[in-house]
Formats: C-alpha cells, structure tokens, sequence
C-alpha cells in the first residue's frame, strides 16, 4: 500500500549477516593460505589474544548503545592489568576492591557526562591519561605476575572446541541476552534510539547511562583481568592498542556512533575478524614487518568496503 | 559562583585563558617569580604546534558528529620526513621542502576523504585506517633518512622577535585568518551549516561533500606543515614526533569550545586551551612531580576543565 | 462551565508557565469530563502543546494546581500521570527507531518484565493496531526505523492505548493525523468516538478545523497562552473557530485565480517520475503554481529531491533551467539550523550575492535579514535571535523566507505547510501569489487539499507515478482521492 513497503525484510537480513560474512571471509583466506591453521591448535595459537580483544569490544559495545565513545577502555585495561599483575596476586582482597571501585568509578563517569551533558570523547579522553597515570604509578616497570588461577583458566583446553571459541561463544551470549533479550536491555538501546521518549515514558536516563558505563567498567576490568591471564606479567602500556580495536570491532559487528543499533553477536564476530585479520592473516601472508601495520589498516579498509558495498547492492 | 560559571559559559574560550593564566601563576608561584617569562616564551612556542593541528581538527569537528581526523600523528611523523629529505640539509630548498611536507598532508587529507566518501566509512574508523598505512609508510620511507633540518630553518623555527618566538606571532596571523574563513566565507559558513544539520546544508544548496573535502584536505596540510616545523623546531624528524598531537589537538579544539555535536567552533579558544595545557604540563614539571603523577593530575583537570566549561545540564 | 455536570476526570486551574521571561500560558483553567472529547485548537505558540505538557506531567506548572479525580495533586510527574490514567501522544513521534514496535511497547510499560515481555508487549500492541486499524499491515517484531512515516504514527497511537498495570482515563492526542492518510485517519477518530461512548475522555489537538468540529464534543480555543472559548461544538462552525483563533478571516477560501494562460508561458520544468509508465510527465511553465497532490509518502517528495538535486543544468529524465530551492516541510530534519540566528537560517541560500570581494558582508547580510522579516512577517524583536526562539509557524516563515531571498526562479514545497496554524498559511499563500505573479514557478507538494485551490495545475501521484492531471477549474476533492485510491474509472 505504501511505497517503502517493498523494503520490509531485507534490511534487517543484510545488518545481521555482514559481520558473518566479514569473518567467514578471513577464514578462507586464512585456510586457503594454511590449510593446517584451521585445527585445534591452530585456533588456540591464532586466537591467542581474542578473548580480551573481544571482552574490550563488549565494553565499547556498552558504551556505544548509549551514543557515546569511550576513549579511555585500553588505558583502563592497562591499569586493571597492572592492579591484577601486583595487589590482586599480594592480597587479593585489596585487589578485588580496587577494581570494584575502579568499576563504580565507571558508572560515576556516566552519571557526570549525563548530569552535565559533556561530550564523552573529551571525558573519555582526559579519564585515559588517569588511568594510565594511575598504571604507571602501581607498576612503574613491566613485570609484577599475575595470579595463579587466572593463568590456570585463561589456559583452559576443552575438548573439541578451542577455549577462545568456546569463550566468544559464552561471551556473544551473555551480551545477547543482557541487551537483546533482557527488557531493561531494551530500555538501554531505547535510550540510544530516543532519549527523550525513554525520559517521557518515566525512566530515569541517569540511572542508564550509568548501568551502561558501569557495564562498560566491568568487561572492561574482565578484558584486563584476561590479557594479564594470558600475558602473565604486566606492563603500563600493555592496553594502548585496545581502544581503537574495540570501536573497529563494534562498527565490523554491524554496529552504528549513533541510535543504538549495535548487534552484540555480531561484534563479537567483529572482534574475532579483527583478532585473525591482524596478526596470523599476515604472518601466513608473509608481509614484511615494515607493513605490518599498513596490512591491519588494508584489511579494515577492505572488509569495511566489502560491507559498503553489499550493503549498497541490496538497498 | 554560578554567576563566573555564566560568565565563562557564554564564552567558552575565555575560561582556557583564565585557566592558562591561573596555571602560570601557580608555577611562579612555586618558583618565588624566577623565569616567568622563559617560561611564557617557551610555552608560546609549544603551543604553537598545538594551535596549528588544533585548528584544523577544530574544522573537522565542526563538521559534525563523528567527524575527526585520527590520522594527525602519522600524517605529522610521514611529513616531517619528507620535508627532511626534500630539504637534504640545503637552506636554498627550505620551500620547496615546505611545499612537500603540506603537499604530502594535503594528499593524506585527500585519501582519508575519500575512504570516507566512496566507501562509506565512518571519519573515526577511516582516518584510523589510513592512519596505520601512513605508518608503514613513514617506517619504510624513514630508513636511513637525513633527519636533520637545515641549521638557517631550525633557526628560524626558534628563533624571537621581542621575547616571542617568531612561529608564534606568525601563528596568531593565521589564526586571524582562520577566523575569518569561518565567519565570512561560503567555505566557513558551509562548515558550520553542515556541521549543524547535514540534510539541511545540501536542501539549503550549501555544496556538502565539495565542503567536507576541502575540509579534511585543509587539516591535513596543517598536519604536514606542523610535521616540518616541530622537525625544524626540534633539529630533528622522528615518525613518533607527532604522537601527541592526537589527543591534543582535540583537547584543544574542546576544551577552546568547539562543539563535539557540530557547527560551533571557536579560534580563540584554540589558543587559550593550548597555552593552558602546555603551562599545566609545565608547572607539572617544576613542582617534580612523577610522569605517573603528572599523567594523572592532567587528565583530571581536562576532565575538570570541561565539567566546568563544556556542559549543559542535561534536560530542561 | 459546560463540564461541571459530569465527573471531571482531570483539571487545571490557573495554570501558568514561564520559561525564563517569556510566559508561554497566562493562567488556563481547563477541564475535562469522563466520557468526553475536547478539541483544543490554537495557532502555532498558542500554548496547546505546552498545556498538554503540563497535563501529562511532562513539565511542572509555575502556578496553579493540577486536579486529578477531584484531587489536587501536590507533586506532579509523568509517572504519576501515567498511575492516574493521562497519557499523551506527542506531536513529535516520541518510538525509538531502532527498537521494534513490540520493544516500544516495552519501553512505554514499566510493567512489561520478567520472561516472555518480548511475546506479551507484542500481543499488546498486535490487538490494539487490528481493533484501531483494521489491515494495517503492521509486524510487531520489524524494526520502527524500517516503517514508513505513516505506519510509525499508528504504532505509536496504537502502543498509547495499550494496558497493563496502569488505568486508561484521559488520552490527549496531539496532532495524531499529521502522517496518516485520510482512511487511517478515519479509522483513528472512528476508534476515538468509540472510545468515548465507553466513557473514556480525550483531548484532541489537530490543526484540521474538519476533524475537530467532527468529532468533538466540546471546543477549547487558546491564544496567547489563554483560553479564549470553551463551548459545545455544536456552537461552533468554521468561520466561528477561526475567528476566536484569531486569524484574519479574509480570502481564506474564494481564492482567487492566481491568472495565469497555460502554455502561454514558457516551459521551465519537465520531469517524469522514477518508474513512470507511459509518457506522463510533470511540465510546469514560468509564473505557474503546480500542485502535487495524491497519499503521503506516494513519490511527490522523491521527485521534488530528483528536480533539486538536477539542478540547475537539469539532466536524466528531468529538464529545468535556472536554480531552484526548496522549502523543506520537515523543518527539525531538513531545515532548521538550529545553533544559528534568525538572520543567518534565512541568509545561508543566498550567501554568494552577499559577498564583497571575497568575504560574506554583515552589512549586506543584516539588511536582506531585515526585508524578509517585514516582507514575511517574522515575529520576532530581533532577527539576530537564535531560530529555535521563534515558534513552529515563525520558523517555517523563515524557512520560505530562506528560498524566496535566494535567486531562484523554481520554488520546490516539500509539504512546508505541516503543523502551521491558519493565519501563518493564509500570509504565506499571499506571498506565493505574488511572487508567481513576479514570474517565479512553484511546484508545491501538499497533503492538504484545500491547498491544491491554489494551484493553476494539480499532478496526482501514486505508487511513485503520476496517474492524473487537473487543471485548476476539473479539480475537486473527490477526484483527487479518487486518483489517489484507485485506478481510475
């Protein structure tokens, strides 16, 4: 009956698919480069770092739902790091409360750029020189070691399915059901979509944002608590790179700055892109190390055109 | 007290200088009035740097929500390496290595709009991409490069008129000249309609993408010519030289009172906020404080700064 | 007063509003009783929406009480609103675009948790769409930012109906037609009317004086922050209602013919819709107004995009001459510059002749600002005020002044007419006749009918082509919607 009918459908087929088609993309090329990678093993090593790759998209996806940027995430992983590598493995007590309170800190930051209406990429911006300043102050020196059982889990072996697999999958939906399946979680998107409907209609946006920024400190604080697991000592400087890696891996997952539309399984498909993409794509390509960096940027571009372009093929 | 918040909230700008001003004090204070005027001179010329990566970041901001250029530091340390080497330590070629160094940020400007444009990515995503490539770039092309400037340009870089560095004053020139683009061209008012509703630029028959490429082209070749003047400045290229002009230059812009949301923006405030984080840096410095502390204290008062300066609070 | 009789279902006495200095309501006393409907009409910055906002608990008053089931209440919030049985659906579409309609839904009821919400909000809203519109083609698990404009408001009304846990008593409506087409809107009003023989009230709030004298029971006029009238709408007709509004009543609906010989003129514009099937095509000649008319969202404002974006060489299926601007009818989407002056919203179409040298010249620039303002009538002390101080209507004003300083010959209507109270139209048509009188071409896109007496040539869409051409003495309503429902014939 009315002209944008016809459009009902494929929209939102074409948003859930991408990310899968992006990660199915690096894999053939993975395998048709190594046939050998795509085993057991091969996932383990290849995937090395995604867990904490993805626990940091996660906690950018938070924050993004909620139109916001948060620049601080791999500075903050760094700290937590540094926290777990000293105080969590002397007394784990005092450990725990510093990031507890490290996590409240987060949902505070919420509540500030809320009350006063800032501009999260500044808040975020300036709260990274704090937690890397507060990094550098707990461990002035890389080393420090992290605690027995987080080293015990982060080197898990199942049967069948490598760990890193098993933990995206876990993690995907975890994230899937807090705010895809959950009905606060649809009042976290609405918030997004129309903060001043969600206002009307008698929900406090305060309260939100900082359930989102307090979710965001915690996976946070679990992709810290990860890497350091993995890693085994710490070092000040050992988040730098997460931050952008986590908005890649968001906006790969078919997630948007504005509006709230993010898609959690699909940003955690992003992040495993992402993770495979940067590291053993390349190796098994041969690219020199001078490029390396260059060839991280060359795929993004590459995937984020392919996306663009089906996308433009199926509008 | 909510009176002096009004005062500062009805402009933006004046605050940073007030904090710069504060900060200043604050060091001679401590030092019992020795060297407040080194100290000033010193910061111009710091700051300098900042003003001109800030102002093109400010355009690019202003541009809209999402809108930034994350490619500064690449584009800064590719840059300086070019005019380096197209200058091979040779006074006589200062401009036409000049010419390079803006040349090659221009091309980079270019490239980033063009990412953004003919693949539809978002400026976040596609200057950080382009950023990485400039990297490799600037790796391969800086080995066993001449790094040093020609000894009459490193003079000239730091060299005063009257206690104020040179670069500095011919700064304050641009900045005029800058605000006078914003304000009274079809280019400037382009930028700030965009920046304030894109959908309504393009039905108001403002040229949107002849706006937005101009734009991202014009910070790069800021970011160029700041790579070949920090070279000059400090006697020599690096590709990490510009690594702190990423958070910087859009602390600047922020802090001096452009708008994150788009289509306001402000020159002055450029200056203040880059003098008053230089000068904060500074007096970090005298009172010894420890890098960690240092990091800390600064990030702080950013964040303090703009819960003063920057805000609304929320609804009405 | 007329409602004291029944059981006053909600109340407000003496209520006054402020935001800062400007007083936006002067001590209102309004009350509506159970089973009743109140129309409430007013120009653009009458105070009806900011009235509404207060009932709803949106906004607190500055004075007076608001009295609830014969209790005044002392605090006043949505919350509460909602407890006591208000609800309001907004004049902006208040769903969240990126949510499906079941999760609006959710979104709407604090009480929709726990396992299986995402089944029961669907089901909610699922029942009140079939009972408000019959085959309206609604899925409540698509996405709201997939529905089109006038799907999105029926959501909307329909989730505004929906109980859970909170009684239903009074609905204010406020400008809930100003999407749909005329059978959606029927079937809302049809609804409403049923609604009101069960005993439920509503306040209705539309700027289409037919819908109020049709289906309300009592009329409430406001201007200036005041109510002016309060009487049965039986009392009422048309002339009465505009009168009270305060709109000069004149030439409101002889209009004259604008005068213009077809094909006396030259051609200035040609364009065949995207998709058009045989050789129909829109032709338009200097100093014309052409309308375009036929069900929203049919491809009027598609081909309107088409002309503006082949301008000024024209190109494709398209041939024009000379540049064109448009007046954008979704103002906050497609117009407004909101951080920007008056002067600066009107002067950014004409920037290049207000240049000296190469710099844009204030002096210039203020005096264009300055002979729109008296041309057009924008009410405002100073035109270096911000834009968003004007009202809807001024703002709109503003945005015809924008595309009439311009040099434009073609004037491209996007529908701007939306949501503007009677006296702004009336002094806007003037202004069109004369400057088509001047020479200049309009194409105007209208979902108002009446409007189309204005134009010396009517081109209905539908389906994203042209199906019918009347020229100014065939038109009549009932062709239009004819053409605009069904082939015809």
């Amino acid at each position: 009956m009315e002209a944008s009918a016809p459009r009902f459908g494929v929209a939102p087929l074409a948003r859930t698919l991408l990310p899968a088609f992006s990660l199915a993309l690096v894999l053939a090329a993975i395998a048709t480069l190594n046939p050998f990678a795509i085993s057991y093993m091969g996932f383990n090593l290849m995937l090395n770092l995604a867990i904490p790759i993805i626990l940091a998209t996660m906690a950018q996806l938070f924050v993004i739902t909620g139109n916001d940027l948060d620049l601080s995430i791999g500075s903050f992983i760094g700290f937590v790091c540094c926290v777990a590598a000293t105080w969590l493995t002397t007394d784990p007590l005092l450990g725990a409360g510093i990031l507890l309170g490290s996590i409240i800190v987060y949902a505070l930051l919420g509540a500030l750029i809320h009350w006063r209406n800032l501009p999260s990429i500044v808040v975020t911006l300036g709260m990274s020189f704090v937690w890397q300043g507060l990094a550098v102050l707990v461990l002035p020196d890389p080393g420090g070691a992290a605690p027995e059982w987080l080293m015990t889990l982060m080197g898990f072996q199942p049967y069948f399915i490598p760990f890193p697999i098993l933990a995206a999958i876990v993690v995907a939906a975890v994230t899937h059901f807090l705010l895809m399946g959950t009905s606060y979680g649809a009042i976290l998107r609405a918030s997004g979509g129309n903060a001043a409907a969600v206002a009307r209609a008698g929900w406090s946006l305060l309260r939100i944002k900082m359930a989102l920024f307090a979710l965001a400190g915690l996976f946070g604080a679990l992709s810290g608590l990860a890497l350091i697991g993995i890693t085994t000592s710490g070092d000040a400087n050992i988040g730098s790179g997460y931050t952008l890696l986590a908005i890649a891996g968001v906006i790969l997952g078919g997630g948007e700055f504005v509006g709230g539309r993010v898609s959690p399984i699909g940003a955690v498909m992003g992040a495993l892109t992402l993770s495979l993409a940067s590291s053993s794509l390349l190796t098994f390509m041969q690219v020199p190390p001078d490029w390396q960096v260059a060839a991280n940027g060359a795929i993004l571009i590459i995937v984020l055109a392919a996306r663009a372009l089906i996308n433009r093929r199926k509008a | 007290m909510t009176r002096v918040a009004d005062m500062f909230s009805e402009r933006p700008w004046a605050l940073s200088f007030f904090g710069a001003v504060l900060v200043w004090l604050a060091s001679i204070a401590f030092t019992g009035g020795m060297g407040g005027g080194d100290m000033l001179t010193s910061a111009m010329a710091l700051a300098t740097f900042m003003v001109i990566v800030g102002v093109g970041q400010m355009f690019v901001i202003t541009l809209g929500p999402g809108n930034v250029d994350l490619s500064l530091p690449a584009n800064i340390g590719l840059s300086s390496a070019v005019a380096m080497k197209v200058m091979n330590n040779d006074d006589s070629l200062v401009a036409v290595g000049l010419l390079a160094a803006a040349g090659s940020g221009f091309a980079i400007g270019i490239a980033n709009y063009l990412l953004i444009r003919a693949l539809r990515i978002p400026p976040i995503i596609a200057t950080l991409s382009a950023s990485f490539i400039i990297q490799s770039i600037a790796i391969s092309y800086g080995r066993g490069l001449q790094i040093k400037p020609p000894d009459g340009f490193a003079d000239f870089a730091n060299a005063q008129l009257l206690g104020l560095p040179v670069l500095a004053l011919g700064t304050i020139l641009f900045t005029i000249a800058a605000a006078i683009l914003l304000q009274r061209t079809l280019f400037g008012r382009g930028v700030l309609a965009t920046g304030q509703n894109m959908n309504a630029a393009h039905l108001a028959g403002v040229p949107v993408e002849r706006i937005r490429t101009i734009t991202y082209a014009m910070c790069g070749l800021l970011g160029g010519l700041n790579g070949a003047l920090l070279a000059a400045y400090f006697r020599g290229a690096s590709n990490d030289l510009g690594s702190e002009y990423l958070l910087a230059s859009i602390a600047v812009a922020v802090i001096g009172g452009t708008s994150v949301a788009g289509g306001k923006a402000n020159l002055p405030g450029i200056w203040g906020a880059s003098l008053f984080l230089v000068l904060l840096l500074t007096m970090l410095n005298t009172f010894g404080a420890s890098p960690g502390v240092r990091m800390v204290l600064s990030g702080a008062i950013i964040v303090g700064v703009i819960t003063i300066a920057g805000g609304r609070p929320s609804g009405r | 007063m007329a409602s004291s009789l029944a059981p006053s279902v909600a109340s407000l006495n003496g209520v006054e509003k402020y935001f800062g200095a400007v007083r936006a309501l002067a001590g209102v006393d309004l009350g509506v009783a159970r089973g009743e409907c109140v129309g409430l009409v007013g120009h653009n910055g009458a105070g009806k929406s900011t009235l509404m906002n207060v009932l709803a608990g949106v906004l607190a008053p500055s004075e007076g009480r608001v009295m609830v089931a014969g209790q005044a209440q002392a605090t006043w919030s949505t919350r509460l609103a909602r407890a006591l049985g208000i609800r309001c659906v907004f004049q902006e579409l208040s769903l969240c675009p990126n949510l499906t309609v079941a999760e609006n839904t959710r979104v709407f009821h604090t009480a929709l948790r726990g396992f299986g919400w995402r089944r029961r909000a669907a089901n909610l809203v699922q029942e009140k769409l079939d009972e408000i519109f019959p085959g309206h083609g609604i899925n409540p698990s698509t996405l709201v930012q997939d529905l089109s404009i006038g799907r999105r408001q029926m959501a909307e009304v329909a989730r505004a109906f929906t109980v859970t846990d909170e009684p239903l008593a009074l609905v204010i409506l406020d400008e809930p037609t100003s999407s749909l087409d005329a059978r959606t809107a029927g079937q809302l009003l049809s609804y409403m009317r049923r609604r009101v023989a069960e005993g439920m009230s509503f306040i209705l709030i539309s700027h289409m004086l037919g819908e109020i004298l049709g289906n309300s029971d009592r009329i409430v006029v406001m201007r200036d922050g005041r109510t002016v009238a309060d009487d049965m709408a039986a009392h009422f007709n048309r002339d009465r209602l505009v009168a009270e509004m305060g709109g000069d009543n004149h030439a409101a609906h002889d209009a004259s013919p604008f005068g213009v010989v077809r094909a006396a003129r030259p051609v200035c514009v040609r364009a065949r819709p995207r998709g058009q099937n045989g050789d129909s095509e829109l032709v338009a000649h200097k100093g014309e107004i052409i309308g375009l008319a036929g069900l929203s969202g049919h491809g009027q404002t598609e081909l309107l995009r088409a002309i503006f974006d082949a301008a000024p060489k024209g190109g494709g299926s398209i041939t024009l001459d000379g540049p064109v601007s448009l007046v954008a009818g979704d103002r906050q989407s497609d117009g407004i510059f909101p951080s920007w002056s008056i002067a600066r919203n009107i002067t950014v179409g004409s920037l290049k002749a207000l240049k000296q040298g190469a710099l844009i010249s204030p002096a210039r620039e203020k005096e264009m600002a300055q002979r729109w303002q008296q041309r057009i009538r924008i009410k405002t002390p100073d035109m270096d005020n911000p834009i968003l101080s004007l009202s809807g209507g001024n703002q709109q004003k503003a945005l015809f002044a924008r595309a009439l300083a311009s040099d434009a010959q073609i004037i491209l209507m996007d529908d701007p007419m939306r949501g503007v109270d009677i006296s702004t139209k009336l002094e806007v048509y003037d202004i069109i006749r004369q400057e088509a009188a001047k020479g200049r071409t309009f194409l105007w896109y209208t979902t108002e009918t009446e409007e189309l007496l204005y134009c010396d040539h009517t081109y209905v869409f539908r389906n994203g082509m042209i199906v019918a051409q009347l020229a100014r003495g065939e038109l009549t309503e009932e062709k239009v919607i004819q053409s605009s429902f069904h082939e015809a014939g």
